[in-house]
């Protein structure tokens, strides 16, 4: 794991960019990453292959406010409830899990059912998934 | 003793310097037009640079063309091979079309592949799940929610079976993209030809094999760095001599494109990876002649279409030139580059899907002109999820039109001689030769691995092509311009998750039906070979006849070999 140097902000929004599963595919998780860094956050990335145990786990323990998952394997109906089931057990539903990859529609719409932040497809411009944590930290979290 | 002939050497005379006359002429001619263009107005919405980012001039002429052009150029196979490398190209033979498929259980991938040899296509490729490009079997903890999702599911000697039901063996070509368990996944192969009764001399395909890359751009990786060598290594010895048809190795820029590279660093990463097997192969004593001819390319076909056939031309003549002059190769098989090509998944959008037909068609020209062996041309819809039937049979058609409704197999390399891709193609092997000492200040390409360096290039490049797309210097149609509003979904494949329960049965069965003493006995013969440092292939193809599975294989070599840990970063 990774983190960026620290943000002199007094209180930057702290994002884990995590890669779930077996996927290797990490161009956009890293694109996403340095976007959000370079937006004044605070990134920790991952690494890839990490279970849904190692990011719960790790987003707890580095106290972040956001969790970011990347994934183009098609398991995403997997990977998401199952971060999320674990970060609500470990009494942290207030982190936002959200995220991105090829995922359909129908699917970004049950995730989002199930307690997931908004999704993100391909070809998304970085301003937009900055813009939307920003307006979400600026609603649910107290500086 | 030659004459002196002062006639003939009059008549020489008076043509270099007519020709000096006419170059001085064009050297005026293009200052003059350059005197005049200068002050012309151009658009300024754009960059005017290739796709990698490097400056293109707005003409090109005859004085671009590299030194000795006349007879530096050559002739489609002959040395050094960069008009082709076969003297006939597509007159003799056209490209082999292979669509890369799999999904589901191996019956499923099966029927696809029926479909697909129906419609005309002439050589099969397999695209395996996660789990199995892991090494991991379907009812592994790591597989759940991934078995079948992004191409089929193997475990065993069982499903490789399945997957070839009704396909002889000997008379396809099967190209398998696997590498960090490669070497399994080809003994399950060729226990499955055994099965079906055929020679395995007669195979033909290709394994991707090619863990360098993996490393650098795939991440599908199991071992450290040099003990994957040494199993990559194993494989050129083993199939030299049992498998002599068989392409052991793609080395591949694809992925590392695919990841971010420029077109440069996707020519130059790849080609060192290929040395850097050249020399693993030389230390433990094989001739470079025996392996050679069966090292196999494979690359990516992006949209800048001059710079694509360059890169591909200037990829022909480095190999065939290093062969030779350092690896003292002597068989011309082992000078010449052959390789595949893919249109490049990453330049298609999710906006517009229908416009990704345009793309493709565009690349598959280009890796055509480039003298590609084989292609595969993407599906419209593969940004949003696996490719529909309709959608592959019209990627298929794609290059059925290019293959008989062109004219363009008719000439080989019929781009040959124009003043622009004869000076790209030499300054894309001049960079090359920049980043190769580059390559080479970094200790090599293990060490380049081990330490990040290559990921980082990739990555770096891939930010900068977000931040020109962001900033639209560079625009991509239906993303940051000629948007649509409001488009109507397409259709996708979508893959339950009842391939992963069909596979645990099966797995189930499998492991309940087998001779399970036998299996631990050649999983154990195995773990010796490997820890004495001898060659892995004989056992590893027991291990797989007595159906040991995917991960059973991968397990025993993990003890023996370690895990690779990735340098993280962004």
């Amino acid at each position: 794991m990774v983190r960026a140097p620290q943000q002199p902000r007094a209180r930057p929004i702290r994002v884990l960019v995590a890669k779930p599963g077996l996927d290797g595919h990490d161009r956009g998780a890293k694109v996403v990453a340095a976007a959000l860094r370079d937006a004044g956050m605070e990134v920790i990335y991952t690494g890839l292959h990490q279970t849904p145990e190692m990011i719960a786990t790790a987003a707890v323990q580095e106290d972040v406010d956001v969790v970011g998952l990347s994934i183009l394997s098609g398991a995403h109906m997997t990977l998401f409830p199952r971060v999320r089931a674990l970060l609500d057990q470990a009494g942290r539903p207030d982190i936002l899990l959200t995220g991105g990859g090829i995922i359909p529609r129908e699917d970004v719409e049950a995730l989002e059912q199930q307690g997931v932040g908004q999704l993100f497809g391909p070809g998304t411009p970085t301003g937009d998934l900055i813009s939307y944590i920003q307006s979400w930290a600026t609603a649910h979290l107290q500086d | 003793m030659t004459m002196y002939k002062p006639d003939a050497a009059r008549e020489l005379a008076e043509r270099i310097e007519a020709q000096e006359r006419e170059l001085e002429q064009l050297r005026a001619e293009v200052a003059h037009w350059r005197a005049q263009v200068d002050g012309l107005p151009v658009r300024t919405e754009v960059d005017f640079t290739s796709i990698s980012g490097c400056a293109v001039q707005p003409v090109y002429t005859a004085l671009d063309l590299p030194e000795h052009y006349l007879a530096g150029q050559g002739l489609p196979g002959v040395f050094p091979f960069l008009r082709g490398i076969h003297p006939t190209m597509y007159r003799g033979k056209l490209w082999t079309m292979r669509q890369f498929s799999g999904f589901g259980t191996a019956r499923d991938t099966n029927e696809r592949y029926k479909f697909l040899l129906a419609r005309g296509q002439t050589g099969l490729s397999v695209a395996f799940d996660f789990p199995t490009l892991m090494g991991y079997d379907s009812d592994h903890p790591r597989s759940e929610g991934e078995v079948g999702k992004c191409g089929v599911a193997i475990s065993s000697l069982l499903d490789m079976e399945e997957l070839f039901e009704g396909i002889p063996l000997d008379r396809v070509s099967t190209s398998m993209t696997i590498n960090g368990p490669a070497a399994m996944l080809f003994c399950f192969y060729v226990a499955a030809a055994e099965r079906q009764g055929v020679d395995i001399g007669k195979l033909q395909g290709t394994i991707q094999n090619d863990m360098l890359k993996e490393y650098m751009a795939q991440h599908a990786w199991i071992f450290p760095v040099e003990p994957a060598l040494k199993v990559i290594v194993d494989m050129f010895e083993w199939a030299s001599v049992h498998t002599p048809r068989w392409n052991t190795i793609s080395i591949s820029g694809y992925h590392i494109r695919e990841a971010g590279a420029t077109a440069a660093q996707e020519l130059a990463f790849t080609l060192a990876n290929g040395f850097c097997y050249v020399e693993h192969g030389l230390a433990r004593g094989l001739t470079v002649d025996s392996f050679a001819p069966r090292l196999s390319f494979f690359w990516d076909v992006h949209n800048d279409f001059f710079e694509e056939v360059a890169k591909l031309r200037a990829a022909r003549r480095i190999w065939a030139r290093t062969m030779r002059q350092k690896y003292g190769a002597r068989d011309p098989r082992s000078w010449q580059m052959r390789f595949h090509c893919q249109t490049a998944g990453v330049s298609l959008t999710a906006q517009q899907p229908h416009n990704n037909i345009v793309r493709v068609a565009y690349q598959a020209l280009a890796a055509v002109l480039g003298g590609t062996q084989s292609l595969h041309t993407n599906a419209l819809d593969e940004t949003l999820a696996l490719p529909t039937e309709e959608s592959v049979r019209i990627a298929l058609r794609t290059q059925q039109i290019l293959a008989y409704e062109t004219g363009v197999p008719n000439v080989a390399d019929p781009l040959g001689g124009s003043y622009y891709l004869e000076a790209l193609t030499d300054g894309m092997e001049r960079e090359a030769a920049g980043l190769f000492a580059e390559i080479e200040a970094q200790g090599g390409v293990v060490s380049a691995i081990e330490s990040g360096w290559f990921q980082r290039q990739i990555a770096q490049s891939a930010a900068r092509f977000q931040r020109e797309v962001e900033q639209r210097r560079r625009l991509v149609v239906g993303l940051n311009e000629f948007v649509e509003e409001a488009e109507p979904p397409v259709d996708t494949l979508r893959i339950g998750t009842e391939a992963e329960q069909t596979q645990r049965e099966r797995m189930g069965r499998l492991r309940q039906a087998r001779d399970q003493g036998e299996v631990q006995n050649r999983l154990e013969a195995l773990r010796r070979a490997a820890a004495e440092d001898r060659n892995v292939i004989p056992p590893m193809l027991e291990c797989a006849r007595a159906q040991a599975t995917l991960f059973e294989i991968r397990h025993v070599l993990e003890q023996v070999f370690g895990t690779y840990r990735e340098p993280v970063f962004f």
